[in-house]
């Protein structure tokens, strides 16, 4: 079986981030980057996949070149060889990211493709289906279990109020929920061997896909800081400012 | 903030301290109050760690370990200190300094019987030196080894043994010659030999997750194959050893200093007094500069040094250098974040109070400072 399974590298959601001096974006230099937390379960998922069933993990990332440090860390887990598109990821969109994906998965044509269900960072949660519609396959969003027999997946998805199952015919995309899998630690022989595998690097040109954002950042603003609370004598005078002056009642 | 020091690491070094921080956070931090206050973590602890790979980064392949270089043993130290408690970092670590000798002189058939478990979690190893009545003066240590056919016969008392209480053997340093430095032995004492006791589980101020026994050893027989090295060659083993004790104390140290930071720095943006932030005030924030400012000194010492070991330097002077200024730098960095915290930093709820009463044992442990400051000026003065 051939697995993709895809991963991105963000900036360390713990770390506290700052505006650049036009707002126009996010200081990023010397902030620890790692790999998007629901692309860890959508990696674990894609190697549990290949212990069951046998075949070849393709991990594969878009953004700049020292992106080989999150290929690597799905490589150590048990993938088998990556693949890095290097682009500028300031000035490519949603819809960027799944032409360049949708192109990678055309020359690898894997049996099926294992994302995380959106980025931590930019959080549009659009690129899994923007590949499924663009390659014509069905998609299984937000998985939170799957299986694989016969040709076909069968997903319990997490939806508003429950849950949903669905079988897709494979190829398909899933992508992944944080209660798919617990993503396993890659252990120091892990990380040696994933040293000597291969990881090719590609450009948007070598893949024929011309980059035309359709979706541009304004600018970016901090969440407005807190006044400080205040002390009320009674209940009633709470009830007042609650109806008057917060609007709430 | 980007730091100076990870210049010296590898895209591998990086992706390991990612991996074991998540497995130190997930798996240990959560539970790290209630072994403090139990002063006791379990033994499964071992077999997690063993499950995970993390006990024997740097000991070869062919032992069990993962064959990696100096600096995934310092990761390793690091972000154990970073699940909060040094002190399970220092009773998970009595194996970094009781496996070295045996790792590097040991028979084929001493690494299977003691190493391979050790690495797998299977077993815990501790390492005795310090006696009642000897401690940095390794040299006049009088726990005493008598041949007896194809056995040492060894009576005498070892204290300060971390993780003695539960430990399957002891790598234990004995007199088997003459007086001083040249007629030392190591030898390897399993704890379930008749004559062998834990007199008691010493308590103490702080490193309370960890356990630290007085042991007595009374007329305990021990086969001859249990020596490593040779006869009276122990000295060499032992200081060999105490080099990477002292660098890690060194890197532990400043991974407290580093946490002791980070608190402070989340307090200070929250704690309001006359009328604005902690962190409004400049007096404040210059003594968050100047713990920075001392944490990436050290930290790039130390890295530079580690580098310079694997590159395969013996700088004796170095390592007592970095073990001194690191844990005065942490210890006064520890001892300003209390002061940030007021009140709560002296309460059992806050890190503080815990690093706090942990650091204390850094100007001690694995050689005093003043021992430290022996070493340097041995090297600098003419004899």
């Amino acid at each position: 079986m051939k697995i993709l399974t895809t991963v991105k590298r963000v900036v360390d959601p713990d770390a506290k981030v700052r505006l650049n001096s036009d707002n126009s974006g996010l200081v990023t230099e010397g902030l620890e980057a790692k790999m998007n937390a629901f692309d860890q379960y959508g990696v674990e998922e894609a190697i549990k996949l290949k212990e069951a069933h046998g075949g070849e993990v393709i991990v594969v990332s878009i953004g700049d070149s020292a992106g080989t440090k999150e290929i690597r860390t799905a490589l150590a887990m048990g993938g088998d060889r990556g693949v890095l598109v290097t682009a500028d990821m300031s000035e490519i969109d949603p819809k960027g990211v799944a032409d360049l994906l949708a192109a990678v998965i055309e020359r690898e044509a894997p049996d099926i493709v294992l994302m995380g269900k959106l980025s931590v960072d930019s959080e549009n949660n659009q690129v899994g289906q923007r590949v499924a519609a663009k390659l014509g396959w069905p998609q299984a969003t937000f998985a939170f279990t799957c299986e694989v027999a016969d040709g076909w997946a069968t997903v319990g998805r997490e939806v508003d109020g429950g849950t949903a199952n669905v079988r897709v015919k494979l190829p398909a995309i899933v992508t992944a929920d944080l209660r798919l899998n617990e993503p396993r630690y890659a252990s120091l022989p892990g990380i040696m061997k994933a040293k000597r595998k291969p990881i090719e690097e590609l450009t948007p040109d070598d893949l024929g896909v011309e980059l035309e954002p359709q979706l541009i950042i304004q600018g970016y603003s901090l969440p407005p800081a807190r006044a400080a609370g205040e002390i009320v004598d009674d209940v009633d005078s709470l009830i007042d400012r609650l109806q008057n002056t917060a609007k709430v009642l | 903030m980007a730091r100076l020091a990870d210049h010296f690491l590898s895209e591998e070094h990086l992706i390991f301290r990612e991996q074991t921080r998540r497995f130190v956070q997930d798996k240990l931090a959560p539970h790290v109050d209630e072994w403090e206050e139990k002063k006791h973590f379990p033994g499964e602890v071992y077999q997690w760690l063993g499950d995970a790979g993390l006990l024997g980064v740097t000991a070869p392949e062919e032992m069990g370990g993962a064959g990696g270089d100096l600096f995934y043993a310092m990761i390793f130290a690091e972000e154990m200190c970073r699940s909060g408690s040094s002190g399970l970092a220092a009773g998970v670590g009595s194996l970094g300094i009781s496996l070295p000798p045996l790792i590097h002189h040991g028979t084929p058939e001493q690494v299977d019987k003691f190493v391979r478990p050790v690495l797998a979690g299977k077993k815990v190893s501790a390492l005795g030196v310090t006696e009642p009545g000897a401690g940095s003066d390794v040299a006049s240590i009088r726990t005493r080894a008598v041949r007896d056919g194809d056995h040492y016969i060894v009576n005498g008392a070892k204290s300060f043994i971390t993780s003695g209480t539960r430990a399957d053997f002891i790598t234990t340093v004995v007199r088997t010659g003459g007086e001083g430095f040249g007629g030392i032995s190591l030898l390897v004492i399993e704890s379930n030999r008749d004559g062998f006791s834990v007199a008691r589980n010493m308590p103490k101020m702080g490193w309370h997750a960890s356990d630290t026994a007085e042991l007595a050893f009374d007329n305990v027989r021990v086969p001859v194959e249990n020596l490593i090295g040779s006869e009276n060659g122990g000295f060499y083993l032992l200081m060999e050893n105490f080099a990477s004790e002292r660098l890690s104390l060194a890197f532990m140290a400043v991974e407290m200093a580093q946490l002791a930071f980070e608190e402070s720095m989340k307090y200070v943006q929250d704690r309001r007094a006359f009328g604005k932030t902690l962190a409004g005030h400049q007096v404040t924030r210059h003594k968050l500069a100047e713990m920075v400012a001392g944490i990436d000194l050290c930290r790039t010492y130390n890295y530079a040094l580690a580098a310079r070991i694997i590159a395969g330097d013996n700088p004796m002077m170095e390592v007592a250098i970095a073990k001194n200024k690191s844990v005065d730098m942490a210890s006064e960095v520890i001892d300003q974040a209390v002061q940030l915290h007021g009140g709560y930093g002296y309460m059992r709820e806050f890190l503080v109070e815990r690093l706090y009463r942990d650091i204390r044992l850094f100007p001690i442990g694995g050689g005093t400072r003043e021992v430290m400051n022996e070493i340097i000026s041995k090297m600098i003065l003419p004899r």
